[in-house]
């Protein structure tokens, strides 16, 4: 049996791991959930948010608080020239599937190209900074990721429910005809919720570039475990996706600290197995 | 007369030398030989393989500046496996049947390395490979490796590490072993449990991870928790230096720490990283720079390491093992002045080579040869030799936890 402190420093960790799983998710969740993209260059985006930070902290020194000021905006813009690819193009919810693939493909080789497929590492003087909470320690960073996502997913739930500009989105996803003769301009707020996401993305690439080692490869990483959160928590739901996060970030944790760490991802997808076998309506 | 004769044979001499020289020295000339080969471009394994790519592509811009492969230039045709061991095969079976390549020499890592092996062995094409982890897994007659673990790594390599420490003022009495699922990792740390416990070690916990796990809180909880005197990392890649930084989040530092197959630089100039443990068969320092070879590849490896920003410029095994493939395989083309592979792969197991590493043989269990692998520790941020003390840098000695 393992002892109380490894049982509540494993809780510890998957409340934390599953903070940046959500942080990954939301913007995700809201692509697929209200635009109908399944977006996989979300993840390309946020390692090259990770690289950015790692660039621009590394090279010209910046704090990444400073760096986060400036790639949160211009992923942005990003996200907004994305999505202006897609409409052109008319992409469709399967067919994203395949374009945002490539294009994620293409951001990989390009990272790959630039920083060569050589470990990244971002050292900072916080980086193994821990709070301590009896015989409890709370990595500073990750609980700071966790915080921003918990934050960001109320704000986001706030965003939809209560502004004219969520209703119109959700309006949009449910129903785009009739939101559309009630006067919601669907392809204006397709953007703006584009960029939002790129952004979402660019938060979680700094902190990316804090806490983990970066190599191109690292795109696919989250990729499963995300995509599960996303289903868990339900699609365009920011809290259902924090929750989730916690929960599969929990229940992987507690596998690895009770039984074997190798069972940890077979726990996370049983998870989302089971949920779609009792919940089918969920995607 | 004298003066005469004395001119004559001058002559003579001057136009034998022109010539030997003309037939050595000359730049090669005519259809290139072609080797192909695949490396992990992309995916989990390309930051390691990246050096193995260095390591190659400056092995045949050398001999290209000399006299080539038989007098002819050569062509490395390499392809991205992307870490996959099902392309790794179907790469190797185009390389071979559709680019037609002379020869071939092996990918990176373990698992792809046994894939392309089983396509080796239907093309009867001699195999040189430089990071093999399963020895008993090698059963081509063909299959030539310059991971010179000897034939049992399982049983050799912890038995090295652990001779190393118990040889110290502290030897440690118990060992926690984490290790990769990833197949020469896990091999080789399920033999360091065994070697543990008939040493009388006591292991404290054994624990095998997925190759990419990304959450390290649980599993440094679980090593704090063990406590033990040494922790055993059956680590690729980062896996150590991501185990080491979330050990010290939570204010833990194991007293000893051992990785097998990390990628050399970034635990090395990680702070976590000081003292780390590991093996070798070659690092930057002598004995190992004594070899003429060596003294002239390091500056030229470094160069283009260094323009290509790898973190740790620096050679060592795995950049080693790789240079010494190409060797191998340069050897067994010249002695045979011949491409023919059952030719080369005869005189391979009749004749030792002498690389960058050593001395190489063939002739043993699945054409392993002696066991060369050293134990290694991160010292004022670069690696160096610390056990058998013969090979230990100059005035470098194993350091207390």
């Amino acid at each position: 049996m393992p002892s109380a402190t490894l049982l509540g420093q494993s809780i510890v960790s998957g409340l934390l791991a599953g903070g940046l799983y959500a942080l990954l998710a939301l913007g995700l969740s809201l692509s697929w959930g209200l635009l109908r993209l399944v977006n996989l260059t979300h993840f390309a985006l946020a390692l090259l948010g990770a690289y950015l930070t790692y660039q621009l902290g590394h090279v010209l020194h910046l704090s990444p608080w400073v760096a986060a000021a400036a790639i949160v905006p211009a992923f942005f813009l990003l996200g907004v020239a994305l999505h202006a690819v897609f409409a052109y193009f008319r992409v469709a919810e399967f067919a994203s599937l395949l374009v945002t693939f490539g294009l994620a493909v293409i951001l990989e080789s390009l990272i790959q190209w630039f920083w060569t497929a050589d470990y990244r590492r971002y050292e900072t003087a916080y980086a193994t900074m821990s709070i301590r909470v009896g015989p409890l320690f709370i990595p500073t960073l990750e609980m700071l990721a966790c915080l921003t996502a918990v934050v960001l997913a109320f704000a986001t739930w706030a965003w939809l429910r209560f502004t004219y500009v969520g209703k119109a989105l959700r309006a949009s996803a449910e129903d785009p005809v009739m939101a559309a003769a009630f006067g919601v301009n669907h392809r204006r707020q397709a953007f703006l919720l584009s960029g939002v996401s790129a952004a979402y993305a660019g938060i979680a690439g700094v902190y990316i570039a804090l806490m983990a080692t970066l190599a191109p490869s690292q795109i696919w990483t989250w990729l499963g475990v995300v995509f599960a959160v996303v289903i868990i928590g339900g699609l365009a739901n920011p809290i259902g996706a924090l929750f989730a996060g916690f929960l599969i970030g929990v229940s992987e944790s507690v596998t690895m600290a009770v039984v074997t760490p190798a069972w940890a991802p077979l726990v996370s997808f049983s998870v989302l197995i089971l949920l779609l076998i009792l919940r089918p309506s969920r995607v | 007369m004298t003066v005469r004769t004395f001119g004559h044979r001058s002559v003579v001499s001057l136009v034998v030398v022109f010539s030997l020289a003309t037939t050595v020295w000359a730049a090669p000339s005519g259809q290139p030989i072609r080797i192909g080969g695949t490396l992990a471009l992309t995916g989990a394994l390309a930051p390691t393989a990246l050096l193995h790519k260095i390591a190659g592509e400056l092995y045949v811009e050398e001999l290209n500046k000399g006299n080539g492969l038989l007098g002819r230039p050569v062509e490395w045709v390499l392809l991205d496996d992307q870490s996959k061991p099902d392309l790794t095969r179907s790469l190797y079976e185009k390389l071979i049947t559709v680019d037609k390549v002379d020869l071939i020499i092996g990918p990176y890592a373990t698992s792809g390395i046994l894939a392309a092996m089983g396509v080796a062995q239907r093309y009867n094409k001699v195999y040189v490979h430089h990071s093999f982890g399963m020895p008993h897994l090698a059963k081509y007659e063909m299959h030539f490796p310059t991971a010179s673990f000897g034939p049992e790594p399982q049983k050799s390599i912890p038995t090295t590490v652990f001779d190393a420490l118990a040889a110290t003022s502290k030897p440690p009495k118990s060992v926690a072993i984490v290790t990769s699922k990833f197949p020469s990792a896990q091999y080789q740390s399920s033999g360091a449990k065994e070697i543990a416990e008939k040493r009388g070690l006591k292991v404290a916990l054994y624990l095998e991870y997925e190759f990419g796990t990304r959450d390290w809180g649980s599993l440094a909880a679980r090593v704090k928790d063990a406590n033990a005197d040494l922790l055993w990392v059956g680590a690729l890649g980062l896996d150590g230096n991501q185990l080491l930084e979330a050990m010290k989040k939570l204010d833990y530092t194991p007293p000893r720490h051992f990785h097998l197959f990390p990628a050399p630089g970034p635990l090395a100039v990680a702070p976590d990283g000081k003292n780390a443990l590991s093996v070798t068969v070659f690092e930057e320092h002598p004995p190992f720079t004594n070899n003429p070879g060596a003294a002239k590849m390091i500056p030229l490896f470094r160069e283009r390491a260094t323009k290509a920003n790898v973190p740790y410029p620096h050679v060592e095994t795995q950049v080693a093992g790789s240079w010494a493939a190409w060797q191998v395989l340069e050897a067994a083309v010249t002695a045979t002045k011949s491409l023919d592979d059952k030719a080369m792969a005869q005189w391979l197991r009749k004749n030792r080579v002498e690389t960058i590493i050593g001395k190489l043989r063939f002739d043993g269990p699945n054409n392993y040869g002696d066991d060369l692998f050293k134990v290694k520790q991160v010292q004022d941020g670069r690696w160096v030799v610390v056990w058998p003390r013969e090979f230990a840098a100059p005035g470098a000695k194993l350091s207390p936890p």
